[in-house]
């Protein structure tokens, strides 16, 4: 769960990026945070990582109050979170397998813990054949699934993702989507920032919107319920994301370039 | 902390070297200039006191009389030096005996030829004379006081004018070794901040992901200390290595110098240098400890300025 309240945030330029924000999001819940840029939904981010604290009010991620955690316990909390950015920020001189074995291994995962779990989120994430290649020698949906796939590994109850589609095209941001809804649809909580209006719409999802640093509307769908799919939560699946979309999506770029 | 774990801060460690060849090949360097120095400083000091030691155990007080202290004067004066304490050995040299000695010491081969000239007549009649030996140097100077200050005493000689040379020679090499030490230290810790700092620039991508997936400051900083030991650790294995030659031939070279000044003397007792066994795993010891400690506080705390979760 993630919980906020009355949290205000300013930097030590003066700039208030956060006034007055309290919000609740449950587990399980699939959640967009939309605003225009300087809305506070960076800074929102960074509060739920603990990358920085509130000036005022309170803040509890995952059962743990970030404001009074002490400094040597922020490594093992951001292990309950798996994080996701615009620009996968991947390590460019390591090949799939070895970026997502990376995350297993700041944990101190074992050898074998690696071998056995990489291969599973390759499978999940559609990566497999992919397994060699270094990040330039992949799209830009298949670099975000990469990471999304790092992400997931450590098995964090909720993903946090900063403008997961900001650098895709049409086609890669659906199937992006489509993973994250994939692992909310199995208990994972999902809280998506963006600025895209258009894709917020399609997938029918909770939507805070945020402007100035507050919380303007909070808008849950029609046919709303919380506790509807969270039944009978089980274990993630390990089955791969069509790769239909993907190629039809290298096709066009091939017949393009042609 | 895991094998895994160790290994991978380990493989990072080399990894950051290789990325960073160039700051790290200066750093091996200056921590090697550094090293080699104290190692240098380090063997002469040690032969200085070697020699001091020497000196001052092979070099007594001699003691000479009055031209008319009888007998049993001289035996008085003897129980009176044995009697005051700190007295390793003391031993009578007639004036027969310091004839002898010095006609060995001065004239070698043509001991023969040149001692006819004396006949029966001994130069050295009067030089009968007590050598003195102490347990300690330091009790030296108030030992010739007290001797001097008794009654039939003509003379008291002792080795103050060598040992004291030597020891302000030492204390000059002291000095100087540690001036020069202390300044190639602070370019080496500049330079070892400097590479890591770089190689901190260099991964600052890799670690804010680390920071955010959850690794711990030990994970993250450990590569950038294995980075420093490394550093630290050739800088001291290479000056090792060549002072350990360099040494050798020293040594071998001085010897055939004072075996061609005076063959067959105790000169080479007193002025070859130390047996390698006996330097050198003083010098190793100190030398790794040196290097590797080095690299790993000024690696430790560059990185502790770098990153902070």
């Amino acid at each position: 769960m993630i919980k906020l309240k009355d949290v205000n945030k300013t930097y030590d330029t003066g700039n208030k990026a956060v006034r007055g924000l309290s919000l609740e999001i449950k587990d399980g819940e699939f959640v967009f945070i939309v605003g225009k840029s300087g809305s506070g939904k960076s800074t929102l981010f960074r509060l739920i990582t603990r990358e920085t604290l509130p000036t005022e009010g309170e803040i509890e991620v995952n059962g743990r109050d970030l404001v009074t955690m002490r400094r040597r316990d922020i490594p093992k909390f951001r292990r309950t979170l798996g994080v996701v950015f615009q620009d996968f920020r991947l390590l460019n001189d390591r090949n799939v397998f070895e970026n997502i074995a990376f995350a297993q291994r700041v944990i101190g995962a074992s050898s074998r813990e690696i071998r056995e779990n990489v291969p599973k989120m390759l499978q999940l994430t559609g990566l497999s054949s992919k397994y060699k290649n270094l990040p330039k020698q992949l799209s830009g949906g298949e670099q975000q699934r990469v990471a999304i796939a790092r992400a997931l590994i450590n098995q964090p109850s909720v993903i946090l993702a900063d403008e997961p589609t900001g650098n895709l095209d049409e086609v890669n941001t659906r199937e992006i989507m489509k993973l994250l809804e994939d692992i909310n649809r199995h208990g994972t909580t999902v809280v998506v920032i963006t600025h895209s209006r258009e894709m917020v719409r399609e997938m029918n999802k909770r939507v805070i919107t945020m402007e100035k640093g507050r919380i303007t509307s909070d808008v849950r769908p029609e046919g709303y319920d919380l506790e509807h799919g969270l039944t009978g939560i089980k274990p993630m699946p390990v089955r791969p994301v069509p790769q239909r979309a993907e190629e039809t999506h290298r096709r066009r770029s091939r017949r393009r370039e042609n | 902390m895991k094998i895994s774990t160790f290994l991978y801060c380990t493989k990072q460690g080399f990894k950051n070297i290789g990325k960073n060849i160039l700051f790290s090949m200066a750093s091996i360097a200056t921590v090697a200039a550094c090293i080699f120095l104290f190692c240098l400083f380090f063997s002469i000091i040690q032969n200085v006191r070697h020699i001091v030691v020497e000196a001052e155990t092979t070099v007594g007080i001699t003691v000479f009389f009055n031209e008319d202290t009888t007998a049993e004067q001289k035996q008085q004066i003897g129980d009176s030096i044995q009697n005051r304490g700190g007295v390793k050995e003391i031993r009578y040299i007639s004036a027969e005996e310091a004839w002898e000695t010095f006609k060995e010491d001065y004239f070698g081969d043509r001991t023969e030829e040149l001692a006819a000239a004396f006949a029966d007549d001994n130069p050295l009649a009067t030089s009968d004379n007590y050598e003195v030996f102490l347990n300690d140097i330091e009790e030296q100077q108030p030992m010739v006081e007290y001797i001097r200050s008794l009654p039939g005493v003509r003379e008291v000689n002792y080795a103050n004018a060598l040992v004291s040379a030597l020891k302000g020679m030492n204390t000059v090499i002291s000095i100087l070794s540690a001036v020069i030490i202390g300044v190639l230290f602070a370019v080496s810790v500049f330079l070892i901040s400097n590479t890591i700092s770089v190689a901190a620039a260099f991964r600052k991508r890799e670690n804010e992901i680390m920071k955010l997936i959850g690794a711990t400051n030990f994970m993250i900083r450990a590569p950038f200390v294995v980075e420093g030991i490394i550093i630290g650790f050739f800088g001291a294995l290479i000056p090792l290595c060549g002072m350990y030659f360099i040494y050798k031939k020293a040594a071998a070279y001085l010897v055939t110098q004072v075996l061609a000044m005076s063959p067959g003397t105790s000169a080479l007792d007193l002025f070859s240098l130390l047996p390698m066994r006996e330097i050198f795993p003083q010098m190793v010891a100190v030398g790794l400890i040196l290097g590797v400690g080095m690299g790993f506080v000024v690696s430790f705390f560059t990185i502790r300025k770098h990153l902070k979760v």
